[in-house]
């Protein structure tokens, strides 16, 4: 199997952009949902503790 | 009748269901990413695109996901108009952030494959711009249930919106065929319009959007049925 090849050379300018914005993208998106979900389960437990 | 799917009829089901989907989705999105990333980047480069090839991996898998994750939308949206099942209501509403991200970033990425091939970061073009009217039909979603107090009303305003905004698939799909667009036709579900050097990892990027958007969606629609449960016991606190 060919080793993966990280010269871009005159295209990297386009393409490690395209790569970075999209992870950020994925973090946000995980990040938003599991913070979402944490707080709201947080404060539904709390109000149902007597 | 129509029958909803057994586990959008039963809140309690769907969270035990979805505690242990969600995570094993996640790390199935993982695993397939990360093969999928090691074959992309091993992959030669295209004889007519060079190494710019390499932005297909992650633009195509967002801009089919971004059509997905509107079906889901508008399918959710019906079952939610329909039987008016919280659950449903709860996919919709979890739905549309996940589609909003993934239209971002199949319009993005887009553009960055677009300026080097087509010498142009933006063309007004028909796939482009339907898949402009996508994203804006997220946000309208978005936007719509945020701005309406009355959580029934604003569900209700939203889900029609969002089967509104189902006319728009077939357009973002077809537009490659129905007008003479810059933004090439669909080479992926046509047998042998990609090398299998491409098409693997293509394939695997495809599968592991698609579980990523599964767990996230699992996430996020959990997080919703605590906010419900959490907003009505606040009502019946203070109502005692």
């Amino acid at each position: 199997m060919q080793m993966p090849d990280l010269d871009f050379g005159k295209y990297a300018a386009y393409i490690w952009p395209a790569y970075l914005i999209t992870a950020l993208v994925f973090a946000g998106l995980i990040a938003g949902a599991l913070r979402h979900a944490r707080h709201w389960k947080r404060r539904a437990e709390g109000l149902r503790r007597p | 009748m129509i029958p909803a799917p057994a586990f959008l009829a039963n809140p309690e089901r769907f969270m035990a269901f979805s505690r242990w989907a969600a995570p094993l989705l996640g790390v199935i999105a993982v695993g397939l990413a990360a093969v999928g990333l090691w074959l992309g980047f091993a992959a030669p480069e295209d004889y007519q695109q060079g190494a710019t090839v390499r932005i297909m991996f992650i633009h195509v898998p967002a801009a089919i996901l971004a059509m997905f994750v509107y079906v889901c939308l508008g399918v959710a949206s019906l079952l939610a108009l329909v039987f008016r099942h919280v659950l449903a209501d709860a996919a919709a509403q979890a739905a549309a952030p996940l589609g909003a991200g993934l239209t971002f970033l199949a319009l993005v990425t887009g553009s960055l494959w677009g300026r080097p091939m087509w010498g142009a970061w933006w063309v007004w073009d028909a796939r482009l711009t339907s898949v402009l009217v996508l994203f804006l039909f997220y946000i309208a979603y978005l936007a719509l249930r945020a701005s309406i107090d009355d959580e029934a009303k604003a569900a209700r305003a939203a889900a029609i919106l969002a089967l509104v905004g189902l006319v728009n698939l077939p357009i973002v799909h077809f537009s490659v065929y129905w007008w003479n667009t810059l933004h090439q036709g669909s080479s992926m579900f046509t047998r042998g319009a990609l090398a299998p050097v491409f098409a693997t990892p293509l394939y695997l990027m495809t599968l592991a959007y698609l579980a990523g958007f599964g767990s996230l969606w699992l996430v996020r629609i959990r997080g919703e049925v605590w906010r419900r449960r959490a907003e009505a016991a606040a009502l019946r606190a203070a109502r005692a």
